[in-house]
């Protein structure tokens, strides 16, 4: 748990010492939305119909945009050696440099998002499941992420195969964060289920992806 | 490699040496657990061996620090992670007045002297030293050897490997030699 705590600690201080992953990351996000009115042209209906899709997945772009590094930094310094010998499992290891990496850059996007649904005409009344979806289904999207990291430590040029590996795995993310929000503009009650969908996603991969994560750093560091 | 077997007590310090190439580090990582034996066995007595690489602080040839963070936050963060005490380690090295530069503005061998100064916080029994004394300064090699003659005396065991001449006498070497090509692949520890 002292190994929890000051593995969370530090990357929480590293994100904010290093400044540059976050900000990328928010104007990433900022860009790909605002590109879309540009492309889709100024029809309202039609903005505000694809609203929801539209934020998911510049979301999950966003996030994708910033898993490289989750544990590349770690990998070239020789940290991650450290951390893998040390007294704590490494998968404990793992949950904390991602909830870390939730904290410091899922946050902020999700923040982001609802100024980003007035630009796409998003109705108003979706915003508060729009963003309830979101952070209840990004943290999936770091976890699954962190196992292709892991994957791709130390391979050069592993962007782009990260993106590659986990894209397809959040799938089940979107189609249910996209429907969250679409329900709930359709019913009252209707997003109840998704969400729950959601927190079902969230809750797998976090008791999954840490233990593939940690097998493909242990075969990395052979 | 092949034909190694050696054994190290209480106290005991091995220097190991040999070519380039030879397989130093991969010994040293064998031992600190990365990677795995294809033949014979490692045993820490009387503790079962799987506790091995618990028992043993392995200083590789990076020094595992952040170049964002100050040289007191890196030493901060490796005491709240492993133990041990943040003030020694500061000075174990004379790091006390550079301790709030970040270490992306330190020299080669200043960054090494923060890398090493994980060796005041340890309190794991073995020592796994790949080239400790890399691109120090005369000055700092002799605080290094007096940092692994302390340990020595307080009953630890450390194996260095190093080109570099330590001031305090190793009693122990184990001499690598360069693998021929084609031999077969069998470790033995």
């Amino acid at each position: 748990m002292v190994e929890f705590i000051a593995v969370f600690k530090r990357d929480v201080r590293l994100a904010a010492a290093q400044g540059g992953g976050l900000g990328l990351a928010i104007g990433f996000f900022l860009i790909v939305v605002s590109l879309f009115p540009f492309g889709i042209g100024p029809d309202l209906k039609l903005l505000a119909r694809v609203a929801p899709g539209v934020l998911w997945i510049a979301l999950l772009l966003s996030v994708l945009l910033s898993l490289d590094r989750m544990f590349q930094a770690d990998f070239e310094d020789g940290s991650l050696e450290q951390l893998v010998v040390s007294r704590a499992p490494l998968e404990v290891i793992i949950v904390a440099k991602v909830l870390a990496h939730w904290v410091t850059t899922g946050v902020p996007l999700i923040l982001a998002t609802p100024i980003l649904g007035l630009f796409l005409n998003l109705d108003e009344q979706a915003f508060g499941v729009l963003v309830l979806s979101m952070l209840i289904g990004t943290p999936a999207l770091n976890f699954v992420g962190a196992a292709g990291a892991a994957l791709t430590v130390g391979i050069r040029r592993g962007g782009l195969l990260l993106s590659l590996i986990v894209l397809p795995l959040y799938v089940p993310i979107l189609v249910f964060g996209v429907s969250a929000i679409q329900s709930s503009l359709t019913g009252p009650s209707g997003s109840l289920q998704t969400m729950m969908i959601l927190g079902a996603l969230t809750l797998g991969s976090a008791a999954l992806a840490p233990f593939a994560a940690a097998a493909a750093l242990r075969v990395h560091l052979r | 490699m092949s034909d190694l077997s050696f054994s190290l007590g209480r106290g005991d310090g091995m220097m190991l040496s040999g070519p380039n190439g030879s397989g130093k580090t991969t010994l040293l990582r064998v031992i600190a657990g990365f990677g795995e034996i294809t033949g014979g066995s490692l045993t820490l007595e009387p503790v079962p061996d799987d506790d091995l690489s618990q028992a043993c602080l392995y200083v590789g040839h990076q020094n595992a620090i952040k170049p964002q963070l100050s040289v007191l936050e890196n030493i901060t963060f490796w005491a709240e992670f492993g133990g041990g005490d943040v003030e020694s380690a500061l000075s174990s090295f004379s790091m006390t007045p550079i301790k709030d530069v970040p270490v992306a503005m330190l020299s080669a061998g200043q960054r090494r002297r923060v890398g090493l100064s994980r060796l005041a916080l340890a309190s794991q029994p073995i020592w796994l030293l790949d080239e400790p004394a890399t691109s120090l300064d005369k000055a700092s090699v002799k605080t290094l050897s007096q940092i692994m003659q302390a340990h020595l005396d307080a009953g630890g065991m450390l194996i260095a490997a190093s080109h570099t001449e330590f001031d305090i006498p190793l009693n122990k070497t184990l001499e690598l030699s360069a693998r021929e090509p084609g031999a077969a692949e069998a470790g033995h520890g």
